[in-house]
């Protein structure tokens, strides 16, 4: 079990490589499909495989040495396991739509080349137990996302690329910046040590200053990877420009692996949660909320829309987090914290799940018609029942209508923002689950209802891999929905005992709580 | 304090480049100075006024240390040397800075096979 960590990671660099060579030697395409298939079914199997073990660290090349202090530890903790269960279901349902989808572009084969690479980074950033690793990984994902999202050569995708790119180096300065200080004050790269040292640092009496700079620039550079709002002016063009499984992967996963999960582990694991440090999290939390969706509902872009919708979901995450920092920080109830900060990693998951559907489903409308402005669409139910149908399923998962799962994450995070002393803040909640129920029943009514316009008489289903993807997701969403209650129903009196229910969410949150990762 | 100081000057100064040029070039050259910021800050980071010389074990060194332990001959060492690891890092950080500028350097080329311009004002194809 223990040497599967650093397969998890080697295993896509090394199908990645593949991939170029194959296309040199020019086999033939269904080869190419069929092995980044396999590479995302083991890649995807590995990972369930890990979910209900104990936490573990394997130290690269048994270099561990008496302190500890140069080797490079890969952690697996019950929020890695959510993560990587996640990032590859979402990988496994890309992979398929783009065999698919990626024939209308050149050179497949540098197409998943890139994928695997961002693959391989994603996996590295969730299981690495060192800043500096953490910087690294994040690097290597985000350079392959650069160029995915560039993919297409057009002049409106190299702009949003560069911008993308521009912005992410700065980020990952900042990142650089911030682990450099923690180690200057430390010593040590190692997460767990530093957050050994952390109290002596951020002692009441005499705070260290250069801690709190740490924290700013980490809170900066994660923040711009997240596209929280203040920082969030790439990823609406980014985010649409990239081919619409790439767009499902940026959305579903990338943002939360680089930003949402970095900031959690840094905040929670390393820093130790603080009151100064919950505020800054909730305050990016609300403003992403409310900010994200106040500018999607005006977009008539399809896939814009969804893109500003992401930035306020993740608002709900990062909401859901700080609260949960906050009470832990003033020493509040345990359950009310583990309640909160489990909502907002079920809420990650389920955001996982709907919206890559929802990217791949207005790929798949993109394919069959050729447009994505939603004045242009309709009429599509009975032309593509499959694809109108994953659509309905994701918007009303998004909008948090009762049997879907975002509904019951969005529930969770209301009920323990309010409990934890922040009724303004639920009620904003609610009030932006009630734009985006709004937003996305304009998106129902443009796209799947309404009359069939002239041009797109002769629209027919897409292909069966890309209907096969988004099938795979749409019974992710409804699972997630309706075994929600089930797995939650006895506790539901007994917010107590929520903190140690069954979900591999919450078992992180209960090892973010006690303040660390397996040493 | 002063190499936070020094590094937060040059940072700004990348900052300053990326937000207010409009030629696509010097956005570029805006973000290597972020670069190489950090990566000074890392290595006055781990500069010791105290060291004498590269970090590399020598006979003449252990002789200098003046005892046969070799917990003191490696004390002596760390004494007289400036921390290698935060040189290692910025290997890394440069390689990796390598890499973006020229993906980088490879969409203004071919921003400007599209536009014929490096200027950011004239590429209006995105919206906000």
């Amino acid at each position: 079990m223990r040497d599967m960590l650093p397969l998890l990671v080697a295993l896509p660099l090394g199908v990645g490589f593949l991939m170029p060579l194959l296309e040199k030697l020019r086999e033939p395409e269904w080869l190419i499909d069929l092995l980044a298939t396999l590479a995302a079914l083991a890649l995807l199997g590995m990972s369930v495989s890990l979910v209900g073990t104990a936490n573990m660290d394997y130290w690269m090349g048994a270099w561990k040495g008496a302190s500890g202090i140069f080797g490079i530890q890969l952690v697996c903790d019950g929020l890695t396991r959510l993560m990587l269960v996640t990032v590859h279901i979402v990988a496994l349902a890309a992979v398929l739509f783009s065999t698919q989808y990626m024939r209308r572009y050149t050179s497949k084969g540098f197409y998943f080349c890139l994928f695997f690479l961002m693959l391989a980074g994603m996996n590295g950033v969730v299981l690495t137990g060192d800043m500096f690793n953490l910087f690294v990984f994040i690097e290597v994902a985000s350079i392959a996302s650069y160029s995915l999202v560039a993919f297409g050569c057009e002049s409106e995708e190299l702009e949003a690329s560069f911008k993308y790119l521009i912005l992410g180096s700065l980020a990952s300065t900042f990142v650089l910046f911030g682990v450099g200080i923690l180690y200057n004050l430390t010593g040590t790269l190692n997460m767990a040590q530093i957050r050994a040292q952390i109290p002596a640092l951020a002692d009441p009496k005499a705070p260290n200053l250069a801690l709190y700079v740490a924290a700013g620039f980490l809170v900066m550079g994660l923040g711009l990877k997240a596209a929280m709002v203040p920082f969030h002016a790439w990823l609406p063009d980014a985010h649409p420009a990239a081919p619409a499984p790439i767009s499902a992967m940026l959305s579903g996963v990338l943002i939360k692996a680089l930003g949402v999960y970095a900031l959690a582990r840094v905040f929670f694991s390393v820093l130790g949660p603080s009151t100064e440090y919950a505020a800054v999290l909730m305050t990016l939390g609300a403003l992403s909320m409310l900010g994200g969706v106040l500018l999607a509902v005006g977009q008539w872009d399809f896939k814009r829309l969804l893109a500003y919708h992401s930035i306020s979901q993740m608002g709900y995450v990062v909401l859901a987090l700080g609260v949960g920092a906050a009470v832990l920080a003033k020493g509040g109830p345990k359950p009310v914290a583990g309640l909160a900060i489990f909502g907002g990693l079920f809420h990650l998951f389920n955001h996982a799940a709907f919206k890559s559907l929802l990217f791949l489903c207005s790929g798949a409308t993109e394919y069959a018609t050729g447009t994505r402005q939603l004045k242009e669409l309709g009429g599509l139910a009975h032309r593509m029942p499959l694809t109108s149908g994953c659509c309905r399923v994701a918007s009303l998962s998004i909008a948090g209508v009762p049997p879907f799962n975002g509904f019951w994450s969005k529930l969770i995070i209301i009920v323990a923002t309010a409990q934890a002393g922040y009724p303004w803040l639920a009620a904003l909640a609610a009030l932006v689950a009630f734009l985006t129920l709004v937003s996305f029943v304009k998106v129902q009514r443009y796209v799947i209802a309404g009359e069939l316009p002239a041009p797109l008489q002769g629209v027919t289903e897409v292909p069966a891999a890309m209907q096969l993807a988004m099938a795979l997701l749409a019974v992710v969403c409804l699972a997630a929905g309706v075994l929600a209650p089930f797995l939650m129903a006895p506790h539901i009196g007994f917010l107590d005992q929520a903190a140690s229910a069954l979900m591999p969410g919450l078992e992180a949150a209960k090892a973010v709580a006690v303040g660390g990762i397996a040493p | 304090m002063i190499p936070y100081f020094l590094a937060i000057v040059l940072l700004a100064v990348g900052v300053y480049a990326i937000a207010c040029k409009r030629n696509l070039i010097k956005v570029i050259i805006g973000s290597m100075i972020c670069e190489y910021a950090v990566n000074l800050f890392l290595i006055l980071m781990g500069y010791r006024w105290t060291a004498t010389g590269a970090p590399i074990r020598t006979p003449a060194m252990d002789k200098a240390a003046g005892s046969a332990d070799v917990v003191q001959r490696a004390q002596h060492f760390a004494n007289i040397s400036v921390d290698a690891l935060p040189q290692a890092l910025i290997l890394t950080s440069i390689v990796i800075g390598l890499g973006m500028t020229a993906l980088l350097a490879a969409m203004a080329i071919r921003l400007h096979e599209k536009y014929g311009t490096f200027d950011v004002a004239e590429m209006r194809k995105l919206q906000g």
